[in-house]
């Protein structure tokens, strides 16, 4: 309908008179998607505009309280770069995302794999029924779970200690050199099955006949496994790492902010932490503001380059 | 899929029974150690206040009682909580279904003229978004939501990754659908609600399922918006508090871990406490999600097509 009403348009009328002919032509499709466009547009892009507060001193109170904010230009960038506890939010929180990025794609990849080889069907199911399940769980839920697994009468040292791996229990929640790790384990812990999905369906659309040919070619498991099933799902991967390059800079606020407590603070503290202290307690909305455009800048930085990489190498781009 | 393969190499044959047990035996134990942490505290909601101070609690509470779960329904703030946490979720995933769902019908239509942009605008929300302070200053200050009901639901009505899921799955609805229907004069509208969204009630229930568990695990917005009104509480955000108060005396509680034991009157301590709220926190999650589980993996697949 739309093709002819096009074809007959350009012949009779110039091409902006087409465009908006067609659009009121198809009026309902507009009502349908308008306003969720203005939705968007309202909440994820008009706060754009606030951005405008990294540029402004928010430092004297006085001056804030009668709404007198002046610009200072990159004031906050300079003061916040030259702040060695902004360095560890930074620091702490590319830690924390690589670590959360190589164990969660190490870990998924895996059991992808092992629940691949598993015949039974109801084995199989059950397993990614009750590895899902922990996706589900809010991370309120997690923490508290965690405050007990990990507590120093807790399962965990109680099964060290009796094994004989530690001597005495371990503080785990109170030491900042195990935090890092800390969030890592309970992270995949939380999303391993859930990271399977993608990887199975991928694994799932491989050709069966490959298999096939490899097995009679004289490969065994590990080798189907190697040359077969890898390959399969490579291209999912790249895509899945490109997206979660450019989710670097996110390493997570809530099992931070909810995890962490005074012990640990140089090792929980993320930028998003350090935001939000400064924006909602300190109420330096300049600082606050300044950081996480940092962040988000650096984000863009990230996932462009690693598309960039990725278009290079002739593999799969996300756009 | 491999069943019909011969595994006819000599060398390899050991392989093939040793790795499956192999395989079964790890995965069981994976099983145990996703489900352990689930386990335990169920144990502790269960278990003796006092009692489970001494720690050391494992699959099955050590000294059995229920004055957790009684101290906790005796307490309007959970009914309250409840109440706000149900009702939001509600809200939020039919809202979400309804707009969700005519967004992707309308850009799922090729010859829709508004597609590429609107789409681009969609989905360019998924990698760059302004940041916790500007968007804390749009909802509380120039909005002025903070402390009231609505600040739940108006933030939270749309998401990219559904609307892309839903998207995903209509575009590959057979095209003579929508055809048919329009040449006996049905408009766009009425295509989707009478044709389409019928057809779509697997990947809907997908998207719900996705909106609701967030909607019934959020707690920040609760924190950042809501905190100083008490009736405004969501469940989880009860339990977060509950989190805080027993993290700040942990080693209070440590210390007067015996001072405790003599005192008959403090039955219920916070540990015991938490762990029961988190159990009826958890309870809907756990009776919806395995009936779901066969439409989110076709839901998670569609959306991973193209991100």
């Amino acid at each position: 309908m739309t093709d002819l009403a096009s074809k007959s348009g350009r012949k009779t009328r110039p091409r902006k008179g087409g465009f908006f002919g067609t659009l009121c032509k198809q009026w309902q499709l507009a009502a349908m998607s308008v306003p969720m466009l203005l939705y968007v547009l309202l909440f994820n892009y008009a706060p754009m505009w606030g951005w405008i507060n990294a540029f402004k001193d928010y430092g004297n109170r006085k001056l804030v309280a009668k709404g007198i904010t002046p610009f200072i230009g990159l004031g906050n960038f300079k003061w916040l770069f030259s702040r060695p506890d902004f360095f560890i939010t930074v620091r702490n929180t590319l830690a924390m995302s690589v670590i959360n990025l190589v164990f969660g794609t190490v870990s998924a990849i895996l059991l992808a794999i092992l629940l691949n080889e598993v015949r039974n069907r109801g084995f199989k199911r059950t397993v990614q029924t009750v590895t899902y399940l922990p996706h589900f769980l809010s991370m309120v839920i997690v923490v508290a779970m965690s405050q007990n697994i990990f507590a120093t009468n807790g399962p965990v040292n109680a099964l060290l200690t009796s094994t004989g791996i530690i001597k005495s229990p371990v503080f785990w929640l109170g030491e900042g050199k195990y935090f890092w790790w800390l969030v890592g384990v309970i992270n995949v812990w939380k999303e391993v099955g859930w990271g399977t999905i993608i990887y199975i369906s991928a694994m799932t659309s491989i050709d069966p006949s490959l298999y096939e040919a490899a097995a009679i070619d004289g490969a065994g498991r590990f080798h189907r496994i190697l040359h077969v099933t890898l390959p399969g799902i490579r291209s999912t991967f790249i895509i899945l790492l490109i997206m979660n390059i450019g989710h670097l800079m996110e390493a997570g606020f809530e099992i931070q902010y909810l995890l962490g407590n005074g012990l640990v603070a140089n090792y929980s503290r993320t930028i998003d932490i350090f935001v939000l202290e400064y924006g909602t307690q300190q109420m330096d909305i300049g600082v606050a503001t300044a950081a996480g455009m940092f962040k988000s800048v650096v984000a863009i930085i990230l996932l462009v380059s690693a598309n960039f990489i990725a278009k290079r190498l002739g593999e799969d781009t996300l756009v | 899929m491999t069943n019909a393969i011969q595994y006819g190499k000599k060398s390899h044959r050991h392989n093939d029974v040793v790795f499956p047990v192999v395989n079964t035996v790890f995965l069981v134990l994976l099983m145990f150690v996703t489900l352990y942490p689930v386990i335990n505290t169920v144990a502790y909601s269960f278990n003796d206040g006092t009692d489970a101070l001494k720690g050391g609690i494992g699959m099955w509470p050590r000294v059995w009682s229920l004055k957790s779960y009684q101290s906790i329904l005796q307490d309007p703030a959970v009914y309250q909580a409840a109440w706000i946490s149900a009702s939001k979720t509600i809200i939020i995933t039919l809202l979400n279904l309804f707009w969700t769902g005519m967004l992707a019908y309308a850009l799922a239509r090729r010859e829709y003229v508004l597609r590429k942009f609107i789409t681009m605008v969609m989905i360019l929300t998924m990698y760059v978004n302004a940041g916790l302070i500007p968007n804390y200053l749009l909802i509380s200050k120039t909005l002025r939501l903070s402390k009231s009901y609505w600040v739940y639901i108006i933030p939270t009505m749309f998401s990219c990754f559904n609307m892309i899921v839903l998207r995903t799955y209509i575009a590959g609805l057979p095209e003579a659908l929508v055809e048919s229907a329009r040449i006996d004069g049905a408009g766009d509208i009425r295509v989707y609600w009478q044709i389409i969204f019928p057809l779509c009630m697997p990947v809907l229930a997908t998207v719900a399922l996705f909106v609701a568990v967030g909607s019934w695990n959020s707690w920040f917005d609760t924190h950042l918006y809501c905190a100083g009104k008490s009736y405004l509480h969501s469940l989880q955000y009860l339990l977060k508090m509950k989190l805080a108060t027993t993290q700040q005396s942990a080693n209070a509680a440590k210390a007067s871990v015996d001072a405790l034991t003599n005192s008959s009157s403090a039955k219920t301590t916070p540990v015991t406490i938490r762990c029961a709220i988190t159990v009826i926190s958890t309870v809907p999650i756990l009776v919806v999600y395995p009936f779901l589980q066969k439409y989110f993996v076709t839901g998670m697949a569609l959306g991973s097509v193209k991100g």
